[in-house]
């Protein structure tokens, strides 16, 4: 069977991104991108699927500018056969990339879509519940755990107040949470091989699917700052200082 | 306008964070209706005709909606959608799971998170781990939103008396199956409601010290307890204790962090917190830089002077 993993290429989780002084977004203007973490851990799950014989293929796809070639690349260096960068420099939303993604899941055939749960740029986490929807397929998101057995997957999902196991006829829809696994690194081996693997384009005209916003962005701007307070000297000041200034307790 | 909550529930009574979405709605303005559905949720429907600004609750009572599954629940909310300008539910894992699934079907964006009503179409909310904060407007002629119940204060649970209407039950999409589900067993307020959370992270070390340390505290304080992803992933302490950017959102009175290093993705599930204390031994962490009271210590010795100075 196979899988379709869709890869984000989003700023990396160790920058702190600076709001624009326009307010019209924030800067990303020389500042390191990577693959969503969530994502990551996508393609390291199938991976692993076919690594252990139950998939055969994993399809990385992208949805973006041209420089999401190098998100597919790090996805096939992970362990991806091939890559689908659909290539388009407007915004895309959760919606537009979930009709994006229906067009390629009826094209290709996959068993089992993984998808990060959430983008750690516009924190979404919409896509793959979309994806699920446009489809009328069963979804798991938030999967701590994946098994995959006689035409069937079962997931065990992070809800609020613990974790629950649901049981679901393939092709389904997962969504990652953190603790699914911990991706491998990239050997220099496999980031060469990564290169020569088949990556092919097309765009969202091609696939017939109109990637137009839904919202529109007024502005965007730094949060209310929260200072650093103060040092205490030793735990009786602190309660003191709880007591009678803060009034917390 | 007129507007549907999704009501989040256990069948008996509703739960916290859908006063605080009610209260969102509220901001919008117009009628409020209350969804509810679920296996045997009578009682729920009852308290949410209690719950002040409820116009009407709407029930649908079926066996297959008592897991709460998104596929069941998204093709009710769909049918029943006719005629409003607003879907609104919690963002929390229930209404993350739904609504987007909700969205799809209707042709319409979601608007996830919202902190902030601007008007009846824009509406705040916080992008990149809340390190911004964006302002969208949406031309769809139904917003489908969730909402981060930190950003609203919750309507009262009672002195409403809406009335309760029941809804055909939707055919069973038999989409998905629970298993199994195991929730935590805990004495102590939700983390998600609580006024006071004692949080730990790696510096404790291992889940026997976490345990040792922080509950007697946490009992002095009638705290939650939270934990860092860090003290998550070492297995310290279940999934849904987690706070941070994709764990659980929290803005307490009183944030006691014992313990962590107050890494970005921790700092955004926690900085609206109305006071903050950071017990660690490291001066240079980062969470010294957002707490109101920092105290360089070493835990092992401050947490218990700390719990036995509340009496």
């Amino acid at each position: 069977m196979k899988i379709l993993v869709p890869v984000k290429r989003v700023v990396d989780y160790n920058v702190k991104v600076r709001v624009k002084a326009d307010n019209s977004g924030v800067d990303i203007a020389n500042v390191k991108m990577s693959m969503n973490p969530f994502d990551e851990i996508a393609v390291e799950e199938a991976v692993r699927l076919k690594e252990a014989g139950v998939a055969t293929e994993v399809i990385a796809v992208s949805c973006g500018v041209a420089q999401c070639q190098e998100t597919l690349r790090t996805a096939m260096a992970i362990g991806a056969d091939r890559g689908i960068l659909v290539q388009t420099d407007e915004e895309l939303q959760p919606l537009a990339v979930a009709k994006l993604l229906k067009t390629l899941v009826e094209k290709e055939g996959p068993q089992l879509v993984i998808l990060g749960k959430q983008a750690i740029d516009d924190d979404a986490n919409q896509t793959g519940q979309m994806l699920a929807a446009l489809l009328n397929l069963p979804q798991a998101t938030f999967a701590s755990k994946v098994a995959i057995a006689d035409g069937k997957a079962t997931v065990t999902r992070e809800i609020d107040g613990g974790l629950e196991t649901l049981s679901m006829s393939l092709p389904a829809i997962v969504t990652t949470d953190l603790r699914l696994n911990e991706p491998r690194y990239a050997t220099l081996p496999n980031i060469m091989k990564a290169k020569k693997k088949p990556l092919e384009t097309v765009t969202p005209a091609d696939l017939g699917v109109d990637v137009a916003p839904r919202l529109k962005t007024l502005k965007v701007e730094e949060p209310p700052k929260r200072s650093a307070g103060v040092k205490v000297a030793d735990v009786a000041e602190l309660v003191a200082k709880l007591k009678n200034e803060a009034k917390v307790i | 306008m007129s507007i549907l909550v999704i009501a989040e529930h256990d069948n008996a009574s509703i739960k916290a964070g859908t006063l605080n979405t009610l209260a969102a709605a509220q901001a919008i303005g117009g009628d409020i209706d209350l969804l509810v559905v679920g296996s045997g949720c009578g009682a729920a429907a009852e308290a949410g005709a209690k719950i002040a600004g409820v116009s009407k609750v709407r029930v649908a009572d079926a066996a297959h909606y008592a897991d709460g599954g998104a596929e069941n629940v998204a093709a009710l909310v769909v049918a029943n959608a006719g005629g409003y300008t607003h879907i609104l539910a919690a963002a929390s894992t229930f209404g993350k799971n739904v609504m987007p699934r909700v969205a799809a079907q209707l042709d319409v964006a979601q608007i996830s998170e919202i902190v902030t009503v601007v008007s009846a179409d824009t509406f705040r909310r916080p992008i990149y781990a809340g390190n911004a904060i964006a302002t969208v407007q949406s031309a769809d002629p139904v917003k489908v939103i969730t909402v981060r119940t930190t950003g609203f204060d919750p309507v009262a649970e009672t002195g409403g008396s809406g009335s309760v209407e029941a809804l055909d039950a939707g055919a069973d999409t038999g989409l998905t199956k629970l298993v199994n589900r195991e929730l935590t067993k805990s004495e102590r307020p939700e983390l998600g409601a609580a006024g006071i959370i004692v949080s730990g992270g790696r510096g404790l070390g291992n889940g026997e010290n976490y345990h040792s340390l922080l509950e007697p505290l946490a009992d002095k304080l009638n705290a939650a307890l939270g934990a860092s992803r860090a003290a998550v992933d070492a297995g310290y302490v279940p999934n849904d204790y987690q706070v941070g950017q994709t764990g659980k959102i929290v803005a307490p009175q009183l944030y006691v962090a014992i313990g962590i290093s107050g890494a970005i993705q921790h700092l955004a599930g926690m900085k609206d917190s109305k006071v903050i204390v950071a017990i660690n031994k490291d001066e240079e962490a980062p969470i010294f830089q957002v707490a109101d009271y920092g105290l360089v210590a070493d835990l092992f010795d401050a947490v218990p002077a700390l719990t036995a100075a509340l009496g």
